[in-house]
């Protein structure tokens, strides 16, 4: 694959299907850009990554539930906290357990098909919808800036002369495909916006113009009748889609929701075919400030009813592409803005909070529960919230690596720094079958500190595996503190030294990352 | 026939069929409009007037009510300041890089090596675009495109851009005058008269061209009830020997030795009326005598009248627009000597201009476009000259590519848009220039711009009534930038999807929390694009439907 310089071009920040009506501008374009497209051909897979957003900032803790600990858990939320009894168990894993609605993606665990991944966040988190949003679309620092999607740096890598001469001959087929009226920023690459969006696999119509409203029966209503229809015959990709669309003519059944809606677009085009390798659905209301769930019953209410759409959407989605036999080409996976808080409002809901597990999905997908419960303190308060565990970056960076075959260097180019890479695709998928280690069993006695309640300073003492070792500190909302250590280490246990003067009292969280490897220790500082 | 068939028919039938009308249609006239001078009437008059409508322009026509509001778009002119500059470097002339061409000397007949005119003619292009997107609030600008369709000349074909200059200018001066008075001007302009040949028209063998134009397209037309003749083409070119271009004047003179001096007929179409031969520079006058002849018969004003009609309202003329419109604005034109503003006033007051039926239907030229997109979003070009020019050029280019050559017509009838049956104005939108709008207004709004220029979403936003209240900025930015009513269902998706990001619906107070959070430390890069990028995804979303090609 071709690397390209290309952060030197300014990124155009488009988000609607900018270039469904690009590629036609000639004047734009180099004359050569056809043939360099042509020879930058992109990575020969015929993977396909599915993601769906939880938008609002979904109730992490309430979705994975964490067991071995679940007297802290009901201490900290007694109002809408899951009955113990409820939760549904995972195979194989005492720890962890899913909430009663997730009863699809239970069955899919149990099959071999789900990775959790357990408090994803990114240091110093922010609370705002948009912000937090923009930053996981993104993959920002939480001071950064970019105005292009970590996905759209990806396609940008793989297909660097976007969108001059798009479709060609090779390149039939849109690169990204959002199901929706407009296009994630996600997917916002150097040169334009990668992804098209499309509201329906057959009426190519809204896929142009998503929501329109019928022409009135006067000169302007033909004027705009005559403008549509050009519209709709301008749109290049129209025929791969739909000829995408028109080879499948039986799918298994979906849940009647919108999310399933989305999903069973996406199963078909990728039965029917088509090459595009990302695509993106979306959930909403997932905000529950109030009322997330029912009185009386805690496994029922506003936030239980998202996540059986969520589940039964996923369940029917692989169960469809396995009779379509593609389930193979799949991987998923859900992420949110945001989790919410440890500990829940008088309202029965819950507020913005920072750190949340994503949950991943596919034939390849490696079982398992990657890190720890989230640490939950004996007597929450209201600023309490779960501290990271793995970066959602790293989870990008596994998927790119392990489902998309992209090497470390074209890696550090699209995410724009190293991230941590953890074991959640086999081997088999990208042809690189390597020894799996057990990553939670090795991430435990990694780090811990003394004294512990300290006043003043304290030291933590941490072993590394060797290679890449850090530490990070966090308070209690998320915040970097500090990262005391950063650097490769050889084999070894080893200290350091952590100042905590200038700081209030209170907990503090250091969290060892060394390879696929991390432990989160918490600290408490007292006067 | 189904007028949605014909877009299928071969290009053989497509010439002879023509439009029916619709279900809808209006028997409004030329009664004063008395009725609401609302936002809807008021962008419907400015958008129609001018490129494009600010919320400026809006507040300021709005503040003078319907009545003074016309008044000023049709009696305000302004002389141009600037003229094209020296922007290629090397030039024979001696004209330093900076300066203008204009007065220079004549350019020397293009050789492999050098063509100087070639050099010049993309810079009188850009200049003219900046003329357009500098225009006041007037229909001044508006009306010059109109003549320089009407009475068009390609800049190529002349071959001396100091002509082509001279030409722009004397339309200008003349765009809200008198039409005999211009129609004698573009007789006598030396662009013109090498255009059509008019400086090579002498007595021994009489070149038609200018003659014929002059009536087929400039004046009388080829409407239904003119019937002109061939001999009428004959004898108007005989009556036009004689003049030359002096191109170191710049100016046209009579070569009177190149004259036909014999009597000129004229056939019943023209009652049968007579051109005295004259001799010696009296010949000159012949054309005054040829000019009376012509504007004796009202198809002239018939001719111009249908032609503003389908440039400012619609391009459909049906037996009552005929009857209750074109008829009674011909008659106004007549009376008043040709004067053009009297019938601009009239149009501009009628009831008929401020039906609902006549708003929203005309299909932006890409002039329109493009400078109304750049006039209505505040795009700011560069001062330095040379980068000006780039950045002018670059929109008469990227115009150009849309189908619209300011300057460069296909053919001395203008833009077929103009006049082709019976589509006219769709001929604009195909499946090549429609992505090519798209494209255009998509990277003007990226953050990365194009050719130097952006649209700035927050400057535009913050001219809006209420931009912290999403409701309110969505409603306001549909009153400026489409003409057509939008469902409230639309309303509610662009507000939720696009400036709410697809949170609940309810929670409007997350795009006020950040817009106030913005505006409160405009500095702040992560408050400022959290703001930005979702008004980027509006304004984008907006300018790709088909609705935004409607003004």
């Amino acid at each position: 694959m071709k690397r390209r310089d290309f952060l030197k071009y300014t990124a155009p920040a488009t988000v609607l299907p900018t270039f469904i009506n690009g590629f036609a501008v000639k004047a734009f374009g180099s004359s050569s850009s056809l043939l360099a497209a042509l020879e930058a051909s992109a990575t020969d897979n015929d993977h396909v990554l599915v993601m769906i957003q939880l938008a609002g900032g979904n109730d992490g803790l309430n979705m994975v539930v964490p067991l071995d600990i679940y007297g802290k858990y009901q201490a900290a939320r007694p109002n809408i906290a899951i009955a113990e009894g409820k939760v549904l168990p995972l195979v194989n894993n005492i720890k962890t357990g899913l909430h009663p609605a997730l009863k699809g993606i239970q069955e899919l665990y149990d099959d071999g098909k789900v990775c959790i991944v357990q408090s994803v966040g990114y240091p110093s988190p922010d609370y705002s919808h948009f912000r937090a949003t923009d930053i996981w679309l993104t993959g920002s620092d939480q001071n950064q800036v970019l105005t292009t999607g970590w996905a759209g740096r990806y396609l940008s890598t793989e297909y660097p002369d976007f969108p001059d001469n798009y479709p060609n001959d090779k390149d039939t087929d849109p690169l990204a495909i959002q199901i929706g009226s407009i296009v994630s920023p996600a997917f916002n690459g150097t040169n334009a916006n990668m992804g098209i969006a499309i509201t329906s696999a057959t009426d190519f119509y809204n896929l142009i113009d998503g929501v329109q409203d019928p022409v009135p029966n006067t000169h302007a209503g033909l004027e705009l009748e005559y403008i549509r229809t050009i519209a709709r015959q301008t749109n290049k990709f129209a025929d791969s889609i739909k000829a995408a669309a028109s080879k499948v003519t039986s799918q298994s059944p979906y849940p009647d929701n919108g999310l399933a809606e989305q999903l069973k677009i996406v199963a078909r085009l990728i039965a029917g075919g088509l090459k595009t390798r990302l695509y993106m659905v979306s959930l909403g209301y997932f905000d529950t400030h109030a009322s997330q769930t029912q009185g009386g019953d805690n496994t029922t209410g506003y936030h239980a009813e998202l996540l059986g759409r969520l589940s039964t959407s996923i369940k029917a989605f692989m169960d469809d592409l396995t009779n379509l036999k593609v389930s193979r080409r799949v991987a998923g996976m859900t992420f949110s803005e945001f989790g919410r808080r440890t500990k829940s409002n008088g309202s029965m809901g819950t507020d913005h909070g920072a750190a949340a597990p994503m949950i991943l999905f596919g034939d390849y997908v490696l079982q398992g529960v990657l890190g720890a419960s989230p640490t939950i303190p004996d007597a929450t308060s209201v600023n309490d919230n779960m501290p990271m565990q793995y970066d959602f970056r790293s989870v990008y960076a596994s998927l790119l690596e392990q489902w998309f075959c992209v090497d470390n260097t074209t890696l550090q180019t699209i995410l724009l720094k190293d991230y941590q890479r953890l074991p959640i695709i086999s081997g088999i998928a990208c042809g690189t079958i390597t020894a799996i280690d057990d990553v939670n069993n090795g991430s435990t006695h990694l780090i811990t500190n003394y004294p512990n309640p300290f006043v003043d300073t304290t030291t933590l003492k941490y072993k590394s595996k060797g290679g890449h070792t850090m530490i990070q500190i966090f308070d209690t909302m998320g915040r970097l503190i500090g990262v005391p250590v950063n650097k490769v280490l050889a084999v070894g246990e080893y200290t350091t030294s952590f100042d905590a003067r200038q700081l209030a009292t209170g907990t503090y969280y250091a969290r060892l990352q060394n390879g696929p490897y991390q432990q989160v220790r918490t600290m408490l500082k007292v006067k | 026939m189904d007028r949605r068939q014909f877009l299928t028919l071969s290009p053989e039938s497509r010439q002879t069929v023509k439009a029916t009308t619709t279900g809808a249609r209006t028997d409004s006239g030329t009664n004063a409009y008395t009725g609401a001078f609302d936002t809807a009437q008021v962008v419907h008059l400015l958008k129609r007037t001018m490129f494009g409508a600010t919320p400026a322009d809006i507040a300021w026509a709005k503040g003078l009510g319907m009545d003074a509001a016309v008044e000023a778009l049709i009696t305000t002119t302004s002389t141009i300041a600037t003229s094209p500059l020296n922007t290629y470097g090397d030039d024979v002339t001696g004209i330093a890089p900076g300066a203008t061409w204009v007065n220079s000397t004549p350019p020397p007949v293009a050789t492999d090596d050098l063509d100087l005119d070639k050099m010049r003619r993309p810079t009188y292009q850009a200049w003219w675009v900046s003329i357009m997107l500098s225009q006041g609030r007037s229909i001044q600008e508006k009306m010059m495109l109109f003549w320089a369709n009407h009475f068009s000349i390609e800049t190529d074909k002349v071959l001396d851009a100091r002509l082509v200059y001279r030409y722009n200018n004397m339309l200008r001066a003349n765009a809200l005058g008198n039409f005999k008075t211009l129609v004698k001007e573009v007789t006598l302009a030396p662009a013109m008269l090498i255009y059509l040949n008019g400086n090579l028209n002498g007595k021994e063998a009489a070149d038609e061209n200018y003659g014929r134009e002059l009536q087929e397209l400039f004046t009388v037309g080829k409407g239904p009830d003119s019937h002109y003749t061939e001999d009428d083409v004959r004898a108007a070119a005989r009556v036009l020997t004689g003049f030359r271009v002096d191109p170191v004047t710049m100016t046209s003179y009579f070569e009177t030795t190149q004259h036909d001096i014999t009597n000129k007929e004229f056939s019943d179409f023209y009652l049968n009326k007579k051109v005295s031969g004259k001799t010696g520079p009296d010949g000159a006058t012949e054309l005054d005598d040829l000019l009376a002849i012509i504007f004796s018969s009202n198809e002239v004003a018939k001719h111009i009248v249908r032609k503003i009609y389908r440039f400012f309202v619609y391009y459909l003329i049906d037996d009552a627009v005929e009857a209750n419109v074109i008829t009674p604005l011909a008659a106004i034109f007549v009376a008043n000597n040709y004067d053009i503003t009297p019938v601009l006033r009239a149009l501009f007051k009628s009831e008929h201009f401020y039906d609902p039926l006549n708003m929203a239907c005309l299909i932006k030229s890409p002039v329109d476009f493009t400078i109304g997109m750049c006039r209505e979003f505040g795009v700011q070009f560069p001062s330095a000259y040379m980068d000006a020019y780039t950045a002018w050029d670059t929109m008469r280019d990227t115009m150009k590519n849309m189908l619209q050559d300011i300057g460069q017509p296909p053919l001395v009838a203008g833009w077929d848009a103009y006049y082709q049956e019976p589509q006219y104005h769709e001929l604009w939108i195909n499946t090549d220039t429609l992505p090519k709008r798209n494209m255009l207004s998509d990277m003007l709004i990226s953050n990365g711009g194009f050719a130097n220029l952006k649209i700035d979403v927050l400057t535009f936003a913050d001219k809006l009534s209420d931009p912290s209240n999403p409701v309110t900025l969505v409603n306001d930015s549909l009153d400026l930038m489409y003409r057509i009513e939008v469902s409230d269902a639309t309303r509610a998706f662009l507000k939720n999807t696009l400036l709410l990001s697809g949170q609940n619906p309810d929670s409007d107070y997350y795009w006020t929390d950040a817009w106030n959070t913005y505006k409160a430390n405009p500095g702040d890069a992560a408050s400022r694009q959290i703001v930005e990028s979702r008004l980027q995804s509006l304004y984008k979303y907006l300018m790709d439907l088909s609705e935004y090609q409607l003004a």
